[in-house]
């Protein structure tokens, strides 16, 4: 069975569908890449899988259980966390009490001290910094907060959507590294990038969105072996 | 203008500025949390001044001891308004929810005029008319406990705010409600606790300033107004801006009060409320990030 399953899920903004009948599945222990370009979906899809949009059709199962008809704070409770578009980290806030918030259900909260001590091993810029407010920190050690408070909630999957937007390639680097550090230590990883090329170097089997639906399916390699995500998405 | 009416006029403004600073601290976490302007509030502490009353008139409560009860009696009030009124209107148009607030603040008033008449009533305890002296001014016992105990409560909350899980929650919801869902808080229940304990700051002042203050139906509205100044004098949402706006008005309104004939003292609040409007926008204290 699966970790987490999407089956032919439709989400919809009013009228306007923004996922038209999807179906994804990750397997745990694996780092999976959704592409696609602007307005493809993905991060519509991410929003169903953590209850903040709920779909008009389709189901999301994690362990062969429904998860799309739970509320957000318990999916975060099942293990189930996204690093958000935009971070959304809270930034009047320390870093610490951003960490600490991370931890805010019972599992997580009961091993906040090893949590922290994890994430600061990960991440010691955070720790440098961890009676700093949150929102003045730069965009690359804001995107790691995120990360880092997304673990401190003891993810069994793992959800980030374009961790690498606007930020200086080496950082980019860097945060890729961490990802596949993560992924190492046991947790499922669900990737949402725009930059194919090393998120699909990064996973082991990839989804292209297009206009709501799934497009294509594969390894990393096949997807960027594939004559379409070539042309479409890395400019060859 | 002699020092003495001075020196009267800043210790009546101090006297007043912790519980103005309570009353637009509770209100300033409602607005925080539930970006809702509550325009209930006032009707709340009118509703916890008579609790004290009927405590003191029935079964002679001291107004003091009696905070114990109106506490947590004005929390649960406060996490049933969200549930029962708020909450489930969430998603209509916001000048739909302040009507909300307004409406509960009529039903509320016209609750007490039914049950209780527009009658002035006073609690008269032994302390009512306890004062001494600091240089030429006088200081009323009761409105030094009722503002030192304002104080204590606010800070009291604030420390909650920084300490606890709940109250780190309540800030995190305040600015960035989706990022708060997405770390497992779950929101509906926050909500609730911001009304709540928004509900027992009022509620608290309220009963704080019965030994001094009659009590009748409409006796809050002129703190619901001065508690919106305050407001966003502190910056809106902003906690801590709160309990210091408390004491710019309070000591605003004495001085205005002192030295300005009649009618003239409400003036300077509102002069400084609208200069901060027009200046500061984002409140006195806030930063560029309050809202
Ligand atoms: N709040 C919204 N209201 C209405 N339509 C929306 C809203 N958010 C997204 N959409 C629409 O839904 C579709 C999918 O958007 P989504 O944000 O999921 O795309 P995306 O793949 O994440 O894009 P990007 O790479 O730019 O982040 C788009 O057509 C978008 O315009
Ligand atoms: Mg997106």
């Amino acid at each position: 069975m699966s970790l987490l399953e999407l089956r032919a899920v439709e989400v919809a903004y009013g009228d306007l569908p923004a996922l038209r009948g999807v179906s994804v599945a990750i397997e745990a222990g694996e780092t999976l890449s959704v592409v696609g370009a602007n307005g493809a979906g993905k991060t519509t899809m991410l929003r169903a899988i953590s209850g903040l949009m709920r779909p008009r059709a389709g189901q999301i199962l994690l362990d062969g259980e429904r998860l799309d008809t739970l509320p957000s704070h318990a999916i975060v409770g099942r293990g189930v966390v996204q690093v958000p578009e935009g971070r959304k980290i809270f930034p009047s806030l320390t870093v610490l009490e951003n960490l600490e918030l991370g931890s805010y259900v019972a599992a997580a909260k009961a091993r906040r001290r090893d949590g922290l001590e994890q994430v600061f091993t990960l991440f010691p810029r955070l720790k440098e910094r961890e009676r700093q407010a949150a929102g003045t920190m730069s965009g690359g050690e804001q995107q790691m907060l995120a990360i880092g408070r997304a673990l401190m909630a003891r993810p069994r999957l793992l959800m980030l959507d374009e961790p690498s937007l606007g930020l200086a390639p080496i950082i980019v680097t860097e945060i890729f590294r961490i990802i596949g550090e993560i992924n190492r230590s046991g947790t499922t990883v669900l990737l949402v990038e725009q930059n194919t090329r090393q998120a699909l170097a990064l996973s082991r089997r990839g989804y292209v969105l297009e206009n709501g639906r799934v497009v294509l399916e594969g390894t990393g390699a096949e997807l960027l072996g594939n004559e379409h995500v070539k042309r479409a998405y890395l400019g060859m | 203008m002699t020092g003495g009416l001075l020196l009267q006029a800043v210790v009546s403004g101090l006297l007043l500025g912790g519980v103005y600073g309570l009353v637009a601290s509770g209100l300033s976490l409602i607005f925080g949390v539930l970006r809702i302007i509550n325009f209930a509030h006032g009707a709340v502490m009118m509703l916890a001044m008579y609790t004290t009353y009927w405590l003191f008139a029935l079964a002679g409560v001291d107004p003091y001891l009696s905070v114990i009860l109106t506490a947590p009696l004005f929390f649960a009030l406060g996490v049933v308004i969200q549930k029962v009124v708020i909450e489930p209107n969430r998603s209509a148009a916001e000048h739909n929810q302040l009507l909300l607030t307004l409406g509960l603040a009529l039903f509320f008033e016209n609750l007490a005029l039914v049950l209780w008449q527009g009658d002035f009533r006073t609690v008269r305890v032994a302390y009512s008319n306890a004062s001494f002296m600091i240089g030429e001014a006088l200081v009323e016992v009761p409105r030094l406990v009722a503002s030192g105990g304002a104080v204590l409560m606010a800070v009291g909350l604030f420390a909650f705010l920084r300490l606890t899980d709940v109250g780190k929650a309540l800030r995190a919801l305040a600015e960035e409600p989706e990022g708060a869902a997405l770390v497992g808080i779950n929101v509906a229940r926050i909500r609730a606790a911001a009304f709540g304990l928004g509900s027992a700051c009022v509620a608290v002042a309220g009963a704080l300033i019965t030994p001094f203050f009659y009590v009748a139906p409409d006796v809050a509205e002129s703190f619901n107004i001065m508690a919106f100044v305050v407001v966003v004098l502190g910056g809106m949402g902003n906690f801590m801006g709160a309990l210091a706006g408390g004491f710019i008005v309070g000591l605003a309104e004495s001085l205005g009060a002192a030295f300005l004939p009649g009618s003239l003292k409400q003036l300077v609040v509102f002069m400084i409320f609208v200069l901060v409007l027009l200046f500061r926008p984002q409140g006195l204290f806030g930063g560029s990030r309050d809202r």
